[in-house]
């Protein structure tokens, strides 16, 4: 065999497997989509659902599953990016620090079905919070804290040593310089890390059918139960009642997580902009 | 105090001693970086500090306004006294002796915001809110770094969207603005175009009737251009601590050196 075929047939194989993620990523979204489609109607999206096959809307789904989010969002981010920056900037590197990454690259491989079921032991049985949205949020917090954490630990170590500098040079005490300069400078990467891990939990079933139950609710308080579009897309499809709202509903969750995934592309291409510039 | 040798001391009776320092070593962990420095820093006036890549002159200047104090592992041995009261003793706050002893780094390094809030952020650090208060240091610091002529319209865009030498004394202006007595200059233009920095050394010029300067240079001309007194710094050997080896008025330093070593250097024999 000459080596330009050899060569040939190489590229065109790393090329084959290149284009497989492609290919995998379009059957799916055209599938989703060509089955989902035809029920997105304003009525779906905003309307309850009704009668034995769940016939009617998802409305009530998406308000829990947004509201589970946002909740789980503003209880993660203080500790995570607190805890991140103790990690960056604070903490003497050392055992302690290593054994907290350590625990969070850990906390971030645990199978979110375990971490539904200690949300389940602990914040529906121990805290007696039951199936609320307020345990859904908790325990989905575990899930996306490492995530946050992680990114946060980067984007504070991305910013320069020199404009630290500037900071202490003009006489800035440390906590004055991490928290007028060095956070303002890391909040587009941070902001990007979070919408990430808003990502993992709009997507995120095995928790939430732990812990917010699966009662078809829309939560006010955040004691209410409700039920999430993914654990409505799962009663659905396993109970076979209505496949036809499974797509769509299907169809809704990954419009959504690609809207955070886009957004998340976009503020770092906006952020690498501004730098150059 | 101790009396200086002859050859450390300069003989400019005008003016006097901002800083004294007195056999001051500085260590890098077991890494032993300065030894045995000595010098009288003269008020309101610019000293250089020369001397080839590696010979501490960037480290001493940073025990300075303990920038050191940032790393952890260093050391320092001996006495820096600024004004008579020694900056390293219990009851100076590094962060205050900062605010005193101001800082230009070689890379410009506004911060990630406006113009104005660049400025007022020494200011506002040290608790001015009141918007005609700031607005009126900002005007003047940035007059006093001839950056006002050409900013005063844009004053809301990023200190990063300026030019580089731009950006350098809009740094300029942001020590200016906490009022510091003195102003550590580490290569400041070594990174940026010469028009500007030309502009920088004019600037030094003006400033030095009211502020000491000191600065660290690569350039010797630069050197003999901008300043009253030089200091020559030389690590003789890699791995052995970097010596003071020559202080006086720069017209002596670069016409009629004491020392061969300074000769050998300014002659550009090496570095």
């Amino acid at each position: 065999m000459s080596k330009r075929l050899a060569n040939r047939i190489a590229v065109g194989a790393l090329w084959l497997c290149g284009i497989t993620t492609v290919a995998v990523l379009g059957a799916v979204i055209v599938y989703v989509f060509v089955r989902g489609i035809g029920q997105i109607t304003p009525e779906f999206i905003f309307t309850k659902p009704h009668g034995v096959n769940a016939e009617g809307g998802i409305g009530p789904t998406i308000v829990a599953t947004i509201y589970v989010t946002g909740l789980a969002m503003l209880i993660v981010t203080p500790i995570a990016v607190l805890a991140a920056v103790y990690l960056a900037e604070y903490a003497v590197q050392g055992r302690l620090v290593n054994a907290i990454r350590f625990a969070a690259d850990t906390l971030a491989s645990v199978p979110s079905i375990v971490l539904g079921l200690f949300g389940f032991a602990f914040f529906y049985e121990a805290m007696g919070l039951g199936f609320s949205v307020l345990s859904g949020a908790l325990a989905l917090s575990f899930l996306m804290l490492p995530i946050v954490m992680r990114a946060t630990e980067e984007a504070i170590r991305a910013v320069p040593r020199f404009i630290r500098w500037g900071s202490y040079g003009l006489g800035a005490s440390k906590w004055q310089t991490v928290s007028r300069i060095v956070l303002p400078a890391a909040a587009p990467r941070i902001l990007t890390g979070l919408i990430l891990a808003m990502g993992r939990a709009v997507g995120e079933t095995a928790v939430v059918i732990f812990t917010m139950g699966e009662a078809i609710y829309t939560p006010i308080s955040p004691l209410d139960p409700g039920r999430s579009m993914t654990v409505h897309l799962y009663v659905l499809a396993m109970e076979g009642i209505n496949m036809d709202a499974a797509y769509g509903t299907a169809l809704l969750l990954m419009v959504m997580i690609l809207m955070f995934n886009l957004s998340a592309r976009w503020l770092t291409a906006r952020n690498r902009k501004v730098k150059e510039s | 105090m101790t009396p200086l040798s002859g050859a450390l001391k300069p003989d400019a009776p005008d003016g006097s001693a901002k800083f004294t320092v007195r056999d001051l070593d500085f260590y890098y962990g077991d890494f032993h970086a300065l030894t045995g420095m000595n010098i009288d820093i003269r008020e309101n006036s610019v000293t250089a500090f020369i001397g080839p890549s590696g010979c501490g002159k960037s480290t001493f200047l940073r025990c300075l306004n303990r920038m050191n104090d940032l790393i952890p592992g260093t050391r320092v041995d001996g006495t820096i006294t600024l004004d008579g009261q020694d900056i390293y003793s219990s009851g100076v706050d590094p962060v205050d002796l900062r605010r005193r002893v101001g800082m230009i780094f070689q890379q410009p390094n506004p911060f990630p915001m406006s113009i104005y809030d660049n400025v007022a952020f020494g200011p506002r650090l040290h608790g001015m809110k009141k918007k005609d208060e700031l607005d009126a240091v900002v005007e003047q610091a940035l007059m006093r770094a001839n950056l006002w002529k050409e900013v005063k319209d844009i004053m809301d865009r990023g200190g990063l969207t300026l030019s580089g030498g731009q950006q350098q004394r809009l740094c300029i202006a942001r020590v200016l603005a906490v009022q510091p007595d003195v102003l550590l200059m580490d290569e400041p233009c070594s990174a940026i175009d010469p028009t500007s920095v030309q502009k920088v050394e004019d600037l030094m010029d003006e400033l030095k009737n009211t502020v000491t300067i000191i600065i660290v240079t690569h350039n010797m001309q630069q050197a003999a251009r901008v300043s009253q007194e030089t200091a020559f710094f030389l690590q003789e050997r890699q791995g052995e601590a970097a010596e003071l080896i020559e202080f006086g008025r720069t017209t002596d330093i670069f016409t009629s050196p004491h020392d061969r070593r300074t000769e050998d250097y300014i002659t550009g024999r090496f570095g």
